[in-house]
């Protein structure tokens, strides 16, 4: 019981977190002393600063700025923003598509079901990295490429799911109970089976939101993401890669702090939602 | 038995088709390596004849056409920069990506099972909790991340090992192994570590559960109140009940290791091929991104295979249910 | 914190592999990806070959071409002669003849599956006659004053060896028979190259026994080797760590001016190009570039000087002409455009552009030193003087593919070359794929006049005659910004304090020019 309130304390904290993440992103522009992707507001005079220095103008920069004379602050916020943006459009795409492709599948069975879960098992058995790897090397790098790639690599998730619970629903009776009063199949996917689905859907996108948000990191650092002036958290850290060995810490350090701390808090509330929902979810490798 | 294996090999001839297809697409729309490749100097007629002993001026369909008929025969092609059969340059740089992946699978067995085991056994003590707490940690930080703060604390600020590169080798039965050399294990330490985080978090989680539901079982129970020592309650009955769960996350995992082996390499120069596939990419080298995934694709078949092999003889009823199919 | 950072990697132990005083372990930025020396003409795999392999010609330091395994004259204005030198012996003994060379030089032409890039150099000859065992006669088809620079690219094989040799062959060493300074001992892709010295050397006893070329194409990861001990010297030292590598007052750096330029293509021929509009989307009225006061305004609004301090620290020059100040053909009296943003608005404001215009300025990401920084520093200037600039970063692969179809307004470019006619001839000569003209010209600058002097200049085979009209060409070039230079590279090597290395131009580094001190 002791243990579950801390579990709970620590989601509550998680949940504060993610919310001050998610306003800090969306309210970047308010918030940040500067627009970091104006490069009529960057001075190269002003580059490499240390946290702390103050700019040629009398401005201070807390987390020190970028070789282009770029608040570190004020990228990183840009950047979550640029992160957050890609990871979520990109779950929120795969889900639609995963959950359409399940419903058909797991609602018409017969081949249908058995082609769409012969594919699903085939890219479940790929790890997500080398698909979206293969993915970008043919279609170069790019915000919306990496968005495709990210839906490529999630939707089997999401219709494996939706399809199990779609075969559990099908044979209960409130459905066969519709079927006979000759309900449409429209109606009684959206109104009985889509509302089951929900819950551990829910769980499943949390998770996934996290691996999208670590898989658009890696690959920005591979250099096949997203472009260098409108730079991602893990765009950040790989310009700061090459400075780290003359000591100019700052410029990798803080998005990588930045970007642990978003994909801990998602993390938590996650494994929070799994013990409350309680589906038999297992996880998967995200980055 | 037979009849499943086959299937399987269909099924993976199907992805290699599909993917191979893809690539050559892909990389055929993004450029023209002889762009990249070409004497700066060259005119144009000189990049024409350059394009056309590399074969790319032929349509698409007939570039594939003729890789499919070599792939055939086991040639797929030389490659467009270095002048030798891709495969070879492949098959060359294995080892190296092998030694780091088994020693990352490794260090996450040897940790993540007692790990697991101690925070499952006593999950409301501190250690218990700090451990689910890393294992939390483990699972989000960005692998490439960790790597790159590896470099800082333990070869910039300490100064304890070597920051990149593979060690000194020795050949064993013909394959080169760095592992067996003080030199080597210093340079696989950082990389393998590395790569082992995100597996070892996964053990810690899964021992960990299969642990507490072991001990909530009855049996369980029933021995341990009849007195039966604990270290044998969690060898004989405790472990085997986690021991094929972790043998089949273990054998799955391992091809994510061999794919996420990519970015490893990339951050710690470890001359394997993920480091060769990034490069590859870099020069539209198609003939070696093409070898690279087919060599991949097959790895990951003979892994699900021997996962599906050692799950039949773990479990004693797969067994049953597979003969009495 | 920096101290630290110096003792830490200095005292990080790396097991030394046992350091002889006649042993030199060399790191090099980039992979060497075949030891055939006709397979792909790419400077690192040069840079490796040329210690088993010689050339004709050699190049000195500042990038003039000089006698190596022959000396030559030329006959009349088509016809080129070269005598071997006599008693030069390959790796295996045997001497060096004229049918090596000849052999050398139509392999180049031959290799299968090669993207090429030697013939580039061998094409202009039309026909090649052995005279004798030391002289052979090579004839142009017409007047071509580059003979000489282009062989000192030419690597000369030994027959016998490379007769049917595949790249494996040469891989292996079987086949990577040569007269250099060394001999191939084990080519290990991706990781090193291990050299042994040739005692018969033509040129003499060098002091070092064993050489080790070691690949290490991360910044990061070359210096950290240099700062172990692992390493004696390295090339292409980063520029971020150049602050660094010079306090330590264990090492020293050799620097020269590289024969890199880098400059920006604006597009100067379509009424409408890619990315160039105005500040509401909307297309413009005509293409500002070809107004030469806009093109002056821009060049005006980039603060050379800020690039190569900031952005390069200092290990650039502020560009004014096609090639870096040692080359063939560069004009001193060119001087690079000073910074005067006031000016650059004035002139934007006669062009008809008081409120400027939006631009993209393409770039690679991996090519240059710092490329993609170098281009968003400039669009900061432009930016400043009200020319709203974006930056369109991509890597090498899909970069010059998509520059060759004219995708951009604004392409950033870099070029090494031994010749400012040479130069000019591919980056701003009227296209001509006949002639071989303009392949590298995006901008489409086409002036009938600048033509005529780069046609004159290649064809003159006098070298100092040759050079004064190239410098004429290289002048008006940059009077009329046919591009925008922005700076030349500086190479540094960084090495051991007992060491010193002939730093050169045209950034090679080879072992045999490393001397003890």
């Amino acid at each position: 019981m002791a243990a579950g309130f801390a579990r709970d304390r620590i989601a509550v904290a998680a949940l504060a977190v993610l919310i001050l993440v998610l306003l800090s992103a969306v309210f970047a522009p308010v918030v940040t002393p500067q627009n970091p992707y104006d490069l009529a507001q960057l001075d190269i005079l002003d580059s490499k600063l240390p946290p702390g220095a103050k700019s040629l103008d009398g401005k201070s920069y807390w987390l020190g700025t970028d070789e282009q004379g770029r608040d570190m602050l004020s990228a990183i916020l840009y950047g979550l923003r640029i992160s957050l943006g890609v990871a979520v459009l990109a779950t929120v795409a795969a889900l639609a598509i995963g959950m359409a492709i399940g419903l058909l599948a797991g609602y018409a069975g017969g081949w249908t079901d058995g082609l769409v879960m012969r594919l699903v098992d085939l890219q479940l058995s790929f790890p997500a990295i080398l698909i979206a790897l293969v993915l970008l090397a043919v279609t170069g790098p790019g915000v919306d490429k990496i968005v495709i790639a990210l839906i490529a690599v999630q939707w089997a998730y999401y219709a494996r799911t939706v399809r199990g619970i779609v075969l559990v629903e099908k044979g209960k009776e409130y459905v066969e109970a519709a079927r006979c009063l000759a309900f449409g199949n429209a109606r009684i996917l959206f109104r009985h089976i889509l509302p089951n689905c929900l819950p551990p859907l829910t769980v499943v996108a949390t998770v996934q939101v996290a691996h999208a948000i670590a898989l658009e990191a890696t690959l920005s650092f591979l250099g096949l993401g997203v472009p260098i002036t409108s730079p991602s958290l893990g765009l950040l850290i790989a310009n700061g890669f090459v400075h780290l060995l003359s000591g100019k810490y700052w410029i990798s350090f803080f998005p990588g702090v930045a970007l642990l701390i978003t994909i801990v808090a998602i993390n938590l509330i996650g494994d929070q939602l799994r013990d409350i929902l309680n589906p038999r979810l297992g996880s998967h490798y995200g980055a | 038995m037979l009849s499943f294996i086959l299937r399987r090999l269909v099924q993976s001839l199907l992805v290699l088709f599909v993917m191979s297809l893809l690539v050559f697409a892909g990389v055929y729309a993004i450029g023209n390596p002889v762009d990249i490749l070409i004497n700066p100097q060259a005119d144009q007629a000189e990049i024409a004849r350059a394009t056309a002993a590399l074969g790319l001026d032929l349509p698409l369909w007939r570039q594939y056409w003729n890789f499919l008929a070599g792939a055939v025969s086991g040639d797929l092609g030389r490659s467009f920069v270095s002048n030798a059969p891709a495969l070879h340059l492949i098959l060359e740089r294995m080892p190296a990506t092998l030694e780091l992946a088994l020693t990352a699978t490794l260090i996450a067995v040897v940790l993540g099972i007692p790990l697991g085991l101690w925070a499952g056994l006593r999950p409301d003590t501190a250690v218990g909790r700090l451990i689910m707490g890393g294992s939390i940690i483990g699972f989000s930080l960005p692998s490439f991340w960790v790597g790159v703060m590896l470099i800082m604390v333990f070869s910039v600020e300490l100064g304890w090992l070597p920051p990149t590169g593979r060690g000194e080798t020795v050949t064993v039965m013909g394959i080169q192994l760095s592992i067996l050399t003080w030199d080597g294990l210093r340079h696989i330490a950082m990389p393998a570590f590395n790569l082992a985080l995100f597996e070892l978090a996964l053990l810690i989680r899964l021992t960990r559960a299969g642990t507490r539901e072991a001990l909530g079982q009855d049996y369980v129970r029933f021995a341990r109140a009849k007195g039966v020592p604990m270290p044998r309650v969690l060898r004989v009955h405790v472990l085997k009940n986690i021991l094929i769960p972790i043998v089949t996350v273990v054998g799955v995992e391992f091809g994510s290791v061999i794919a996420f082996a990519v970015v490893t390499e990339t951050i710690f120069a470890w001359p394997g091929m993920g480091k060769l596939l990034i490069d590859s990419i870099s020069v539209l080298d198609r003939p070696v991104i093409v070898a690279y995934l087919l060599i991949v694709v097959l790895l990951f078949v003979l892994i699900n295979l021997i996962v599906d092999l050692a799950y039949t003889a773990l479990d004693p009823r797969v067994r049953l249910a597979g003969r009495s199919a | 914190m920096l101290k630290r950072l110096i003792i830490a990697a200095c005292a990080s132990a790396w097991t030394l592999t046992a350091v002889f005083a006649a042993d030199l372990n060399i790191g090099l930025s980039a992979d060497v990806t075949t030891f055939d020396p006709h397979f792909v003409a790419a400077q690192p795999n040069l840079t490796a070959q040329k210690h088993v392999f010689d050339t004709l010609v050699y190049v000195d330091e500042r990038g003039r071409p000089i006698p190596g395994l022959a000396t030559w004259k030329t006959t009349d204005s088509v016809t080129w002669e070269f005598t071997l030198r006599r008693g030069v012996k390959f790796h295996d003994g045997s001497e060096l003849t004229t049918d090596d060379v000849l052999f050398s030089l139509d392999r180049t032409l031959n290799i299968k599956g090669s993207p090429g890039g030697y013939a580039t150099y061998v094409r202009p000859i039309i026909a090649k006659e052995i005279v004798d065992r030391y002289t052979i006669r090579l004839k142009t088809a017409a007047p071509y004053g580059g003979v000489a620079q282009d062989l000192s690219e030419v690597q000369i094989v030994q027959k016998r060896a490379a007769q049917n040799a595949t790249g494996e062959d040469f891989d292996s060493g079987r086949a990577a028979i040569g007269t250099g300074p060394y001999k191939l001992v084990r080519f290990a892709r991706g990781s090193r190259i291990e050299l042994a010295r040739n005692d018969d050397y033509w040129r003499g006893r060098l002091p070092w026994e064993k050489v080790t070329l070691h690949i290490l194409p991360s910044d990061p990861v070359r210096t950290a080797a240099l700062l172990s001990g692992q390493l004696d010297a390295i090339e292409h030292v980063p520029t971020a760590d150049l602050a660094r590598l010079r306090k330590d007052p264990s090492l020293r750096l050799e620097q020269a001016v590289s024969w890199r330029t880098i400059f920006l293509h604006l597009d100067q021929y379509r009424e409408h190009p890619p990315g160039v509009s105005g500040k509401d989307g909307k297309a413009l009225e005509r293409n500002p570039f070809k107004d030469a006061r806009v093109r002056r305004a821009l060049s005006k609004a980039i603060n050379r000087r800020a690039i190569a301090e900031r952005v390069m620290e200092g290990l650039a020059l502020p560009a004014a002409n096609v090639v870096s100040p040692s080359v063939f053909g560069h004009d001193p009296a060119v001087k690079p455009e000073p910074y005067d943003p006031k000016g650059a608005r004035q002139l934007l404001a006669e062009a008809g552009y008081p409120d400027g215009f939006r631009v993209s300025i393409a770039t690679p990401n991996n090519r240059y030193i710092n490329d993609e920084q170098v281009a968003q520093t400039v669009a900061q200037m432009f930016s400043r003087i009200g020319i709203e600039t974006r930056v369109d970063a991509m890597p090498l692969s899909a970069y010059f593919g998509r520059a060759r179809k004219r995708d951009f307004g604004i392409a950033l470019l870099g070029w090494g070359s031994l010749a400012a006619d040479l130069a000019l001839r591919s980056l701003a000569g009227t296209t001509n794929p006949e002639k071989g003209y303009g392949t590298w010209n995006w901008s489409g600058y086409s002036n009938p006049e600048l033509d005529a002097l780069i046609e004159r200049s290649l064809a003159t085979v006098d070298p100092r005659k040759r050079e004064t009209i190239a410098r004429q060409a290289s002048a008006l070039a940059a009077r009329e910004m046919a591009f925008l230079p922005l700076h030349y590279q500086i190479v540094t090597w960084a090495m051991k304090k007992n060491l010193s290395y002939a730093a050169r131009t045209d950034e090679f580094t080879f072992a045999h020019h490393f001397k003890p001190r």
